[in-house]
């Protein structure tokens, strides 16, 4: 396996990016290695851990995934573009994805959106708040239809959100 | 039971009698409740013992296209000097559809188990399980769950001490419904875009990674450990009169009804029974207008073919409609059913992988139309235009989601015709121009 401190593929370098597979994260990935019969097949894992590590995943980190999977960058890209929950664009401290698929709509998901973006503050779907605490993102169906409306805040997976309930729900996110 | 419900007397609890259950998620709970004990009987078969017992069993995929799920493993070739694997499909993003969700949370060894089973079954070493991305909590206790049966040997490389190796990886989703069509599943395992294959090859000669490969779903495998523990005339047994729909189902029953959960009850109950009765009927004031059975895929039924169904397989067929995923979206008359159309065909439209012309452009014509009929700018031509785009759109791709975006929307017309010409004369959606 090639350094990860190597320099990223011309015309995709970013001023400032710091490696995310260094230390224990690309031990992480390398673990990973045995469970699949190609290097490729960890492209997906590696992209989550990216995301843990950053945030989002930008260009230089698109890659530097590359260099270390030993794909190109155009292919990363490629995929990326594919997986709605992968952010190509810095969000907010906290990501909020609300559920709008007809069985919530159907229940009053619309009223709940509403609230989340008053709220936060973000005003409109897909906005990062001023203070960069918040974004909110509407999603399709997150497997939860019995318990309307459920929204997921960052990796907690809430349910049964009614708007009341939508102060002190966004209380315990700083 | 009808999680989070306390169980109803008419259900028939084998799956989802641990839903709640905070015990049953370890392994020791598990054990204690009965369990492994089918994988230690099934290492003592040949896997075409397995194979069998599963055929005799009658049981059906419980994804949604309802093959026979012994004869599907049959299909695996023998002796083929290749690895083999098997997929666990726990990409539940159909609308409507919440069941897998609560196996994975509750029961995850229950999905273990079945999963040894089925691998040992197909001869597979490894067995992947595709979760969803979204699910961020079953993830976690799968994880839990798989560390803890390889450390009891119940995964691993002697599994039970029966020299069979069986190994087992999760594999996180990151946000796409079509990754649950089994071809468009195996790509993004792969590292790919999740584009759907062209079929053949079929999985069990080519799938994933080029290898052989079964694919079924979280609920499919989680019933294969109590075929095995109480046999196949047992759960053939559970029938209520059409021998070709056998065992319990979960029904995810969810939209305006009283009591929406998850009820698990023996295929061919009557759907009347199931919404009114057990998920409590209709909100008080409000009547049954339609329902949609298979998650948000199949024809809308209307109040009478609802009511006169017996859910399973053929039952819901007879009356117009498909199983599917069996997530029931029930809508009652307060509800807006073009606004409800529309909002399916923008799930369609941007869940579309964008790969067959009929799709791609049809999902998306298709959600423009329909908004321009619920900002009353439709022009009577729009319905027979909806109809002739959905007739393009319906056998005509790689995958279905152009033909599942097409049933609600000729149903909708077909069935709901007033609705669609209140638009036409001039209404305006208050739910869109609030959006």
């Amino acid at each position: 396996m090639s350094s990860p401190a190597a320099p990223a593929a011309a015309g995709h370098s970013e001023q400032g990016h710091q490696p995310v597979f260094a230390g224990e994260t690309l031990r992480r990935l390398e673990a990973l290695f045995p469970s699949y019969p190609t290097k490729q097949a960890c492209l997906l894992p590696a992209l989550w851990m990216v995301q843990e590590a950053r945030g989002w995943i930008s260009p230089a980190a698109m890659a530097e995934v590359a260099e270390v999977l030993g794909l190109t960058p155009a292919y990363v890209k490629g995929v990326v573009t594919f997986y709605t929950m992968y952010h190509q664009h810095p969000v907010g401290r906290h990501f909020i994805q609300v559920c709008t698929t007809s069985p919530c709509h159907l229940r009053g998901a619309a009223e709940v959106t509403r609230a989340l973006l008053q709220h936060t503050g973000c005003e409109e779907l897909g906005r990062t708040s001023q203070d960069g605490r918040f974004t909110v993102a509407e999603v399709e169906c997150l497997g939860a239809c019995g318990f309307v409306t459920p929204v997921l805040i960052d990796d907690d997976f809430i349910e049964s959100v009614t708007p009341d309930a939508v102060p002190g729900l966004l209380a315990r996110y700083d | 039971m009808g999680y989070p419900h306390p169980p109803h007397p008419r259900e028939t609890v084998v799956l989802s009698k641990y839903f709640g259950d905070q015990a049953a998620r370890t392994f020791e709970g598990w054990t204690g409740r009965g369990g492994y004990a089918a994988l230690r009987r099934a290492l003592g078969m040949t896997p075409g013992e397995v194979v069998e017992i599963v055929k005799a069993s009658g049981l059906r995929g419980r994804g949604g296209a309802g093959f026979p799920t012994g004869l599907k493993w049959s299909f695996m070739p023998k002796n083929s000097g290749k690895p083999h694997y098997l997929v666990c499909n726990a990409d539940e993003s159909e609308p409507g559809t919440f069941k897998d969700r609560e196996i994975l949370r509750w029961t995850p060894h229950q999905l273990i188990e079945g999963c040894a089973i089925a691998a040992y079954s197909i001869g597979a070493e490894r067995c992947y399980i595709y979760i969803r991305g979204e699910f961020t909590e079953p993830w976690r206790v799968m994880e839990t769950a798989v560390a803890e049966a390889y450390a009891a040997n119940a995964l691993g490389e002697n599994v039970f001490g029966s020299g069979r190796r069986i190994e087992m990886v999760l594999h996180r989703g990151a946000g796409a419904y079509i990754c649950g069509e089994e071809t468009a599943m195996m790509n993004s395992i792969e590292g790919r875009r999740g584009n759907p294959r062209i079929k053949p090859p079929f999985p069990a000669q080519a799938g994933l990674f080029g290898m052989p490969t079964t694919i079924n779903n979280v609920e499919t495998l989680a019933a294969v450990p109590h075929i095995l523990n109480q046999g196949a005339d047992w759960y053939k047994g559970l029938c209520l009169g059409n021998p070709k729909s056998t065992g319990t189902k979960l029904f995810s029953v969810c939209g305006q009804v009283a009591k929406p959960g998850n009820y698990e009850v023996t295929l061919g109950f009557p759907m009347r029974d199931l919404i009114h009765d057990l998920a409590g009927g209709m909100r008080p004031g409000r009547t049954l207008r339609a329902v949609i059975p298979g998650g948000s895929s199949v024809p809308i039924m209307n109040r009478e073919e609802a009511e006169s169904a017996l859910c399973d397989y053929e039952g819901i067929v007879e009356k117009g409609s498909m199983l599917g995923s069996a997530g029931f979206i029930v809508i009652d008359d307060s509800a807006d059913l073009v606004y409800e159309i529309y909002r399916l065909a923008k799930f369609y439209a941007h869940e579309s992988c964008a790969q067959c012309t009929q799709c791609r452009e049809g999902t998306a014509w298709t959600t423009r139309i329909l908004e321009r009929i619920l900002r009353g700018q439709g022009k009577p031509a729009d319905l027979d235009l909806l109809l002739d785009l959905a007739d393009h759109m319906t056998g005509k791709t790689i995958c279905v989601l152009s033909d599942s975006c097409a049933a609600p929307v000729v149903s909708g017309i077909r069935k709901f015709r007033e609705d669609f010409d209140r638009y036409l004369s001039g209404a305006v959606s208050p739910a869109l121009v609030g959006a």
